[in-house]
């Protein structure tokens, strides 16, 4: 299922927001959204992005398809850094590099029918004749299990599952072959999430696609993902397979999340003794110096709040950035 | 029904005496095209001592149950029959200022969202202190030093200096624990928990539920936690109620309806949560379709049009929640569970 050669190589990547503060604008600072990631997506498979407000998952979903500007970095797709491409240069790579967003109704607008919507794209990107526009409406459609009379409705008529099977389609009218997944599914009731999972994973399957999928959900995450990235304040904490990384967890920050994860099984949440952070995450406007986790770390030594630690394969195919697992300490 | 009630016993309660009792509320909502039923005619009640979880998705009245009876929600939204019995007294025979009384003194309430039930330009000390003045009659200074020692109780350092700071100076999980040191401030019998940690991340969500317990348990209150994350309440509660299209559709103690829930809405609500085990990809249960409008309920059981064992009946006449087992601790209303039961 995995080739070897990576799909997308995400290198040194940083993005920094400057922002003005006080009443009046009076005073520049700097966002550090994301500073230097590192990592490979591969072709067909799902590599899920987790963290909390405020880490920089859905930034990197932003960045790496150069919606937002990478302050430095290069994020390499078929041979080229596609974040240094201009709006033109960057088109024809538009079509293979989709995103589905949290929130449907904000995304669809809402005085065009479902069938303009849909069919927008593929005009767009002259992936089909105006003669068969309507025939591939009604298999996009059918891909996303909405009937093809959906074609001449509004969003509004629709809910919010059907909204999101919209949106899917409408990231498949392009033939893509990656799609950022940025919450998709977050917003929606547990029984509709659970319809929309699964026709994430068909489509994969029937499409090869390959998907970033961003979410703050572990349960939903253990479920659909090949691999997981944990970020924490615009850095990869650490990243390995969904086996390694749900059973042999390595970094604090990535244990202390697990064990915030509720289980559906009420003797087992009774007994457990949860690990719970203390205190919030910092401001990503002045993150702390070393590792940005020391601040809330259970065995943060003096190192750490020195040196940022290095992102080292600590075992086959699990990256993390901890000083305690370089110095053997955890793990 | 009526019988299923007189013969109940009262099974994960701590004392077995009511505190709060709801019987056949019904609520509606004035539409364009006339009134439409929200709540249809629903039965609830919390003991004291015992948390209740209240589970459902979006639109299925959990909130509104809560807020209408408290009168809470705008006049369109109206209780239009049944009772709600708070510590012998009715809710919907009070007057506004009786059941000012009760709001804030003996309820307590924690919202969803603490940033829109905050006032923003009021300090955190005296949102504190509104209801203990109010409430307790207490002097400026009096309620400025409780104040203070209940931002201590719900765990902010440096209490008594965050009582001059303002709701935005605060992180958001720091404003959930000011909410519920406010839902607090005047020692409630009943604390109603509205989706409190639906808006924080899952690490600060992991210490609210933490802080909830360990008041609760020093203080000796109910809890009504309304939620549509069952995994989140699992360790929390000691009964749940699946509230579907404004009915309780399975009334169970925790254990029991995790370990056999009944009602096919509830297996599906259940089956739908990824689990440990799962492999990947393997194919999650999902429930197909999506609830009634309100003013578009079914005519028979409300889940009937996506339930997967409905049967002739169920799409003409309502179940009602009835026992399960001897003592009736577990109550589910559907005609297909039942009769599974009384074949068995």
């Amino acid at each position: 299922m995995m080739a070897a050669q990576p799909l997308m190589r995400i290198e040194h990547l940083v993005k920094h927001f400057h922002v003005r503060l006080g009443a009046f604008g009076e005073r520049a600072a700097t966002v550090h959204a994301l500073d230097d990631v590192n990592f490979d997506i591969f072709e067909g498979e799902t590599l899920s992005l987790v963290g909390e407000s405020g880490c920089g998952k859905s930034t990197t979903g932003f960045t790496l398809l150069n919606l937002h500007r990478a302050t430095e970095g290069k994020v390499i797709y078929q041979g080229k850094n596609i974040v240094e491409l201009d709006e033109k240069a960057m088109r024809p790579y538009r079509r293979q590099l989709q995103i589905v967003f949290q929130d449907p109704y904000s995304t669809l607008n809402p005085r065009m029918t479902i069938g303009e919507a849909v069919g927008e794209p593929i005009l767009f990107h002259k992936l089909a004749t105006k003669a068969e526009l309507k025939d591939r409406i009604a298999t996009l459609l059918a891909d996303v299990g909405l009937p093809p009379r959906f074609a001449s409705r509004y969003p509004h008529e629709l809910s919010g599952g059907q909204r999101q099977r919209v949106a899917i389609a409408r990231a498949l009218a392009c033939q893509p072959k990656f799609i950022v997944c940025d919450e998709a599914i977050s917003a929606l009731d547990v029984s509709v999430q659970a319809q929309i999972i699964n026709l994430l994973l068909d489509l994969q399957q029937k499409y090869g696609l390959t998907y970033l999928f961003i979410a703050h959900d572990l349960a939903v995450v253990r479920h659909i993902s090949d691999r997981v990235g944990v970020m924490y304040l615009g850095r990869l904490a650490e990243l390995a397979t969904r086996e390694e990384l749900f059973e042999h967890p390595l970094h604090p920050y990535t244990k202390a999340l697990l064990s915030a994860v509720p289980e559906a099984d009420p003797a087992h949440e009774r007994s457990r003794k949860r690990q719970i952070l203390q205190g919030d995450v910092p401001s990503p406007l002045s993150p702390p110096s070393g590792c940005r986790f020391h601040t809330r770390c259970p065995i943060a030594m003096d190192i750490c709040s020195k040196a940022v630690p290095e992102w080292r394969e600590a075992r086959p195919g699990h990256m993390v950035a901890c000083h305690a697992v370089t110095e053997g300490l955890l793990g | 029904m009526m019988m299923a009630n007189s013969i109940r016993q009262e099974p994960s309660a701590k004392t077995g005496e009511r505190l709060l009792d709801v019987k056949g509320l019904t609520i509606e909502i004035e539409t364009r095209n006339g009134p439409a039923t929200i709540v249809d005619g629903i039965d609830l009640h919390v003991d004291k001592g015992e948390t209740l979880g209240i589970v459902g998705e979006s639109g299925c009245g959990k909130s509104l149950t809560m807020l209408s009876m408290m009168r809470l929600l705008p006049n369109k939204i109206k209780v239009t029959k049944g009772e709600a019995n708070f510590a012998g007294r009715d809710l919907q025979k009070m007057s506004n200022s009786e059941l000012r009384r009760v709001r804030g003194g003996e309820v307590g309430f924690i919202f969803q969202d603490p940033m829109t039930s905050l006032n923003p330009v009021m300090r955190i000390g005296q949102q504190l202190a509104e209801p203990l003045i109010y409430h307790r009659g207490m002097s400026k200074a009096e309620a400025r030093k409780r104040a203070g020692e209940l931002l201590k109780l719900v765990g902010i350092p440096g209490a008594e200096d965050r009582l001059d700071a303002y709701p935005h100076e605060l992180s958001g999980g720091m404003r959930q624990r000011v909410m519920i040191a406010i839902g607090l401030a005047c020692n409630p019998q009943l604390l109603i928990a509205d989706e409190p940690t639906t808006a924080l991340d899952v690490t600060i969500q992991a210490q609210i539920v933490d802080l909830v317990k360990d008041l609760r348990d020093k203080l000796g209150m109910s809890v009504v936690w309304i939620t549509h994350d069952l995994a989140l309440i699992a360790g929390l509660v000691d009964r749940i109620n699946v509230l579907y299209a404004g009915t309780v559709v399975e009334d169970a103690p925790v254990d029991a309806l995790f370990a056999n829930p009944s009602h096919p809405y509830t297996q599906g609500l259940l089956a739908s949560i990824p689990k440990l085990s799962d492999e990947r990809s393997t194919r999650l249960s999902s429930i197909g379709g999506t609830p009634p409008e309100p003013g578009r309920r079914p005519k028979g059981c409300p889940f009937a049009p996506r339930c997967p064992l409905a049967e002739a009946i169920c799409h003409d006449r309502v179940p009602t929640l009835e026992g399960l087992n001897h003592d009736g601790a577990h109550r589910v209303a559907c005609f297909v569970a039942q009769r599974k039961l009384e074949a068995a």
